[in-house]
């Protein structure tokens, strides 16, 4: 049984949530190889190469798979991994983008966002927006799955010295074409993989108290920002910020919610946290069930004094 | 141009789900049912593009139950032209709906092809992807932003750490994120007249797809549950207690 997994990676380094899904690929167990599709990727193939219970590491570098286009990226994924019993990536926007056409392309069934591995073809997910969780079973030749990262404690990205084996193909379906890219640029640690999250709701008003009171409180605990989607449609901080159902999903040690009332779509995002605090004037909010401290009080008054005393 | 969308019935997305005793499932008796928020976004892209004079006819398609017929009423009393109720009561997975859908588009036809990026029920995200896959055509999933601009599509699309813009060749498929609009309700009379519009029914055979699904549910099981929290009075309560009893700062 050999195992592929899809890199998540930006050329020059591997994403952290690739740790994840090789510790899932563990968990199934078998030969575990890293699949790195890029342009100039030698360095992120390199780094792909040392992480630890990783035996080989293909190196697709072509202009094709420079923006991740799912339309060739598929096709690549589709054909090296024929040879393959589980192919794996990471339940990013990315993964989620070109995972379900490998799928389409092989005729066999995706198993999107897994959070355990019962056995080779048996696996838990999340349902209902985390309301439920499903145990199911696969009867297809090859498994196409997508990884949700917080589900697996990440393997380590050294200790590991694996052979880098070139693929030569690049297949391009020719009808899709990358034009540009705007990306957050942001100093603090990304908000998927840290330890903790402080993030703000509609309860912050405007984009400016985000800055002026929410962040001092993000960079004192040395944590990542989130927000809920209310905070995001009102255009207080840009939409990659969101946690939730439909946005990203995290589990750090320490979640804060300030502001945010707590509803099921974005609670599907944080409630497997380890540590939930709550900042809420509202001694009702939702967000109240899921957490492990709730201090009811004036966010405005209270996430200040908090940053000052910490 | 015409444009296909696809709608799913699912349970509202205000309703507490339960899980069955029998971990069967999730109970669905007598749970208020909706149109997916996902398709509803894709239903209104596709009428503000009619709107704009782009497309000329919209195409709702619905797998599922009878009772999918009234999403498909509510995606007509929206803006859409006429539906197709492929009429099963099985479950059917996204693989099987995607196939179901490539073989109307083979015979509609249509330019753009709209769908939610993903259900809320089971959270798959994968149907829009997987028909991309079988019809050979370029995807723009999660748009936030759709422009038709001659033989392509311009989309804006949500990614993780921002955004990304791609030029997809029509015939091309789009998957809705919430930020592509805002829909609109349905009016009274918009309402009466959609009863009016033509609904076909067909089956999954019609089409020749097997929907026996590869994926097996083995049992469904209520998420863990967090042992309830405490109130706190102060700052200095809450520092003194993430610091020593849950140390996590």
């Amino acid at each position: 049984m050999a195992i592929l997994v899809y890199a998540e990676h930006d050329n020059v380094s591997l994403k952290p949530a690739t740790l994840n899904v090789v510790a899932a690929a563990q968990a199934i167990g078998g030969d575990v190889h890293i699949l790195v599709a890029g342009q100039g990727a030698q360095a992120a193939a390199d780094a792909a190469a040392q992480v630890a219970g990783v035996s080989k590491v293909l190196l697709a570098d072509n202009a094709t798979y420079a923006h991740q286009l799912a339309e060739n990226v598929s096709l690549l994924v589709a054909n090296v991994g024929k040879a393959y019993t589980h192919i794996l990536a990471a339940a990013t926007s990315n993964g989620k983008n070109f995972m379900p056409r490998v799928a389409a392309l092989l005729d066999v069934s995706q198993i999107s966002d897994i959070i355990k591995v019962i056995s080779p073809d048996t696996f838990e997910r999340p349902i209902y927006a985390g309301n439920a969780i499903a145990t199911v079973q696969s009867s297809d030749s090859i498994k196409v799955i997508t990884v949700r990262g917080t589900g697996f404690d990440p393997v380590a990205a050294t200790g590991g010295s694996a052979a880098i084996e070139a693929v030569a193909e690049a297949d391009d379906l020719g009808k899709s074409k990358f034009v540009s890219e705007e990306l957050a640029k942001s100093e603090r640690p990304e908000l998927t993989a840290a330890r903790i999250v402080v993030s703000g709701g509609r309860g912050m008003a405007n984009g400016e108290n985000f800055e002026k009171v929410l962040v001092p409180l993000v960079d004192k605990l040395g944590a990542a920002m989130g927000a809920s989607r209310a905070a995001v449609d009102a255009g207080f901080v840009p939409n990659d910020l969101q946690v939730g159902q439909t946005g990203k999903i995290v589990a750090p040690d320490l979640y804060v919610a300030v502001g945010i009332s707590g509803a099921i779509q974005h609670l599907a995002g944080m409630k497997d946290s380890k540590v939930i605090v709550a900042i809420n004037k509202d001694e009702e909010a939702p967000i109240g069930t899921v957490a492990d401290y709730f201090l009811v009080g004036d966010l405005f008054q209270v996430v200040p004094e908090l940053t000052s005393k910490l | 141009m015409k444009a296909l969308v696809a709608v799913k019935r699912v349970v509202d997305y205000n309703v507490k789900v339960r899980v069955k005793a029998d971990k069967t499932g999730v109970d669905l008796t007598n749970v208020k049912m909706s149109i997916n928020p996902f398709c509803e976004i894709a239903v209104e892209e596709a009428v503000r593009l009619k709107e704009k004079g782009v497309v000329t006819e919209i195409v709702v398609v619905s797998v599922g139950p009878t009772a999918a017929q009234e999403q498909i009423r509510s995606a007509m009393a929206l803006g859409a032209d006429r539906g197709i109720l492929v009429q099963t009561d099985d479950a059917v997975g996204p693989l099987a709906v995607a196939k179901i859908l490539k073989a109307i588009a083979d015979q509609e036809q249509p330019q753009i092809i709209l769908l939610g990026k993903q259900a809320i029920d089971d959270d798959n995200n994968q149907a829009g992807q997987m028909l991309a896959a079988l019809m050979g055509v370029g995807q723009g999933t999660f748009a936030s932003k759709v422009t038709v601009e001659g033989t392509s599509l311009k989309v804006e699309r949500e990614v993780d750490g921002g955004a990304q813009v791609v030029d997809l060749t029509l015939p091309a498929i789009v998957t809705t994120d919430l930020r592509l609009n805002e829909p609109r309700y349905a009016a009274l009379p918009n309402i009466m007249k959609a009863r009016k519009k033509p609904l076909e029914t067909k089956t999954p055979a019609d089409y020749g797809v097997n929907t026996a699904p590869t994926v097996k549910t083995l049992k469904v099981e209520p998420p863990a549950e967090r042992k309830a929290g405490i109130k706190v009075k102060s700052v200095d309560e809450l520092i003194e207690k993430l610091k020593n009893e849950a140390k996590v700062i």
